[in-house]
């Protein structure tokens, strides 16, 4: 593992986590959370105490409306004696009243004097409460103002430089207006809070399971293959990542363990020929110089000596082919040359080439297919994988053994059934001799290069089919071969 | 016999051109595809091993060059590719036959007579013989003095692909490719039992053996000297 690399990869934790998109999308979603809390607090404020307050001011509205009534029929006088009687209806001083001189001089109304505050376009004032002391008005000190209290209020300009005023004590409004925007407040901060608490906690969560895969790839890359990604067991989306992970892993260390004994293999079933071609080879050269040293022609030994060392060459070549082939057909790079053809015909092929050689060997090798069988398969490739099967079941079958070529056709396919009287294959070993190079201990000493199986089945898988191998009774072995339909 | 050899590896091309100038042939060299379609355009050639992987030029365009101008001189084409893929492309692109590296020297040789053989008999020749040995493949019988001999399908064939290449090496894989139709590689003496059934048929009860067994190289099927 080169350094750089592993530096980029590894991190820590936290720099990880601020780095993470779930932290991104923790604090997106935080900040949409809050704009829309904001906005439907903000709705609930304008509903209420702006409704108040709008209310306030229509209640002012419909006030002025009487006043200016009675101003246009009876004059100043009736306005003021107007006044004055809604003071004096109006203990608690909710309404306010005040009728000024030119010069802003309290002349009637329960306001004690002109409020100092600059009227808007429509001669709206809000102000601080000061009210005017009179026989009914219990309730205030006079000159004093109360503290908390705010007037609203419409003032106008009268004929003759009066000012007329007209408003009410908001300070109830005010109140409720506090407490909500003090509790829209609360309540912002809380979620506010909240959200972050809550997106904090979910994206670290997510931070730290996918920290715990990165933790087990570095430790894979640093070459411990047999870490596996921790699962919780809730079978939730990350542990069914984890576990498709794991079963990734799983399948790759079985694939190079499977390399790792095919190496082994090969390291000894192609060093021992080359080490008898070296030999033979070596024996030729001392044979040569001899021959010069003392003239002895020695040339059936040299005839023979060369003969050997060429035999060796061969068998390595057909060991190299046969291992390029069967990796060309494993990896896909060989393509099937596919035909619609009767497959028995392929069968009857087969039978023909390899029962003399049965015969020579005291064997009988029957031919039990009947009937076509058509299917759409590469017939080169075929012959190859069945003669396979009748050569192993030929090499294993002691003297006057019998083996049967047989294919039935059923709803999954055509099976191709090599039965023999041999020694069967044990159940324990059945899967181990598809793996290349494998031979089984007691046919080390037989000729063959443990290749033959695994072409078989890379063959038959390539057809989308399968190879599998079961007990032949009383003894001997079925080698099946299904290729679908 | 003027012989193009057409391989850029020097050392197997001096191997090459020793073994078919004592097999006697006149041998010309080409190192790349460019010389080696100068050569065929210029010179008769009467066969042309060609290698497939070539500097400048590969072995097959030099092939479909030398046939779209008309050239049809006999072309085996050596190749490392041994796939059934790689020796259709080769044998659509106008080559007579495919040999896959590594060969033994006799199987190039034998499939050089073959293709020489081949420009001389025409596939239309229905009756032949050996010796005392009569092949006739219309009334598909065979005899021998006068005796027939009674043969399997597999074996007729078998004897059709060794008359048709009398006096000639004829190797196993020769055997497998041109009577069985198949490119495949068997872990047994599958032809050599073939070929003794078919002896014990020919020759057995007669003094003169017509089918012998080449070492190291295949069969082959000659007229007895008398």
């Amino acid at each position: 593992m080169n350094r750089r690399s592993g530096r980029l990869a590894t991190g820590h934790p936290w720099s990880a986590f601020i780095q993470s998109s779930t932290l991104r999308l923790a604090l997106l979603y935080m900040l949409m959370f809050l704009v829309s809390v904001s906005l439907l607090l903000g709705f609930i404020y304008w509903s209420t105490a702006g409704y108040m307050s709008r209310q306030a001011d229509a209640t002012i509205e419909t006030e002025i409306e009487g006043l200016a009534e009675q101003y246009r029929s009876r004059g100043l006088e009736g306005l003021a004696s107007v006044m004055r009687e809604r003071v004096a209806r109006n203990p608690s001083g909710e309404s306010l009243y005040l009728f000024a001189s030119a010069d802003y001089r309290a002349l009637a109304g329960n306001l004690d004097r002109w409020p100092n505050a600059e009227p808007d376009e429509q001669g709206w004032i809000t102000f601080p409460l000061r009210r005017a002391a009179d026989a009914s008005g219990a309730r205030s000190t006079a000159g004093e103002s109360e503290p908390g209290h705010l007037g609203r209020a419409r003032v106008f300009a009268l004929r003759g430089g009066l000012h007329l005023l007209v408003g009410r004590d908001i300070r109830e409004l005010e109140e409720v207006r506090s407490l909500v925007l003090g509790a829209i407040a609360w309540g912002l901060a809380l979620t506010a809070g909240l959200a972050a608490l809550g997106g904090l906690t979910m994206s670290w969560r997510t931070a730290k399971r996918i920290e715990s895969i990165n933790e087990t790839s570095r430790e894979i890359m640093r070459g411990d293959l047999s870490q596996r990604v921790p699962t919780r067991g809730s079978g939730d989306d990350f542990d069914q990542l984890a576990e498709n992970l794991n079963a990734m892993l799983e399948r790759i260390q079985a694939l190079m363990s499977g390399v790792r004994e095919v190496s082994d293999n090969v390291a000894h079933d192609l060093k021992t020929p080359l080490a008898r071609l070296r030999s033979r080879l070596e024996a030729l050269h001392r044979a040569l110089d001899a021959k010069e040293a003392e003239a002895v022609i020695v040339a059936g030994e040299l005839h023979e000596l060369s003969h050997g060392a060429l035999n060796e060459a061969d068998r390595l070549l057909s060991m190299f082919d046969a291992v390029l082939r069967i990796a060309r057909i494993e990896s896909g790079a060989q393509q099937l040359r596919r035909q619609e053809i009767d497959v028995s015909r392929v069968l009857h092929d087969v039978f023909e080439l390899y029962e003399p050689v049965a015969e020579d060997r005291g064997l009988t090798l029957h031919f039990g297919v009947e009937g076509t069988l058509r299917a759409n398969v590469d017939p080169e490739l075929l012959f190859q994988a069945f003669g396979n099967v009748v050569e192993n079941a030929i090499k294993y079958t002691p003297l006057g053994g019998q083996i049967m070529l047989a294919a039935q056709h059923d709803a999954h396919g055509i099976h191709v059934l090599v039965k023999d009287t041999g020694p069967g294959v044990p159940e324990a070993d059945r899967e181990r001799v598809f793996g290349r190079f494998h031979r089984l201990e007691a046919s080390r000493s037989t000729p063959g290069n443990g290749l033959g199986l695994s072409l078989v089945a890379a063959i038959m898988a390539m057809h989308g089919g399968s190879t599998e191998l079961e007990e032949n009774q009383p003894t001997g072995l079925v080698v099946r071969l299904i290729l679908p339909d | 016999m003027r012989a193009l050899l057409v391989e850029d590896d020097v050392e197997l091309g001096n191997y090459l051109r020793k073994g078919l100038v004592e097999a006697g042939y006149i041998v010309d060299r080409a190192g790349d595809g460019e010389d080696a379609l100068f050569m065929v355009t210029e010179q008769q050639f009467d066969v042309v091993i060609m290698d497939r992987m070539l500097p400048k030029l590969d072995g097959l365009s030099v092939l479909r060059t030398m046939r779209a101008n008309g050239n049809d001189a006999p072309v085996l084409i050596l190749s490392a590719l041994a796939d059934v893929d790689d020796r259709v492309a080769g044998l659509r692109a106008g080559g007579d036959d495919y040999l896959t590296k590594p060969f033994a020297f006799s199987e190039l040789s034998a499939r050089l007579e073959a293709l020489l053989r081949r420009r001389r008999t025409s596939e239309k020749v229905t009756e032949f013989s050996v010796g005392d040995l009569e092949m006739n493949l219309l009334s598909r019988e065979v005899k021998r003095q006068g005796q027939v001999i009674d043969l399997q399908p597999r074996e007729f064939q078998l004897l059709e692909y060794l008359i048709r290449h009398a006096d000639q090496v004829v190797t196993r894989t020769m055997l497998l490719e041109n009577v069985w139709g198949y490119h495949f590689d068997p872990q047994t003496n599958v032809i050599d039992v073939h070929i003794s059934r078919l002896r014990a048929k020919l020759d057995r009860g007669f003094d003169k053996p017509l089918l012998h067994t080449v070492r190291g190289a295949g069969y082959s099927l000659r007229t007895p000297v008398t």
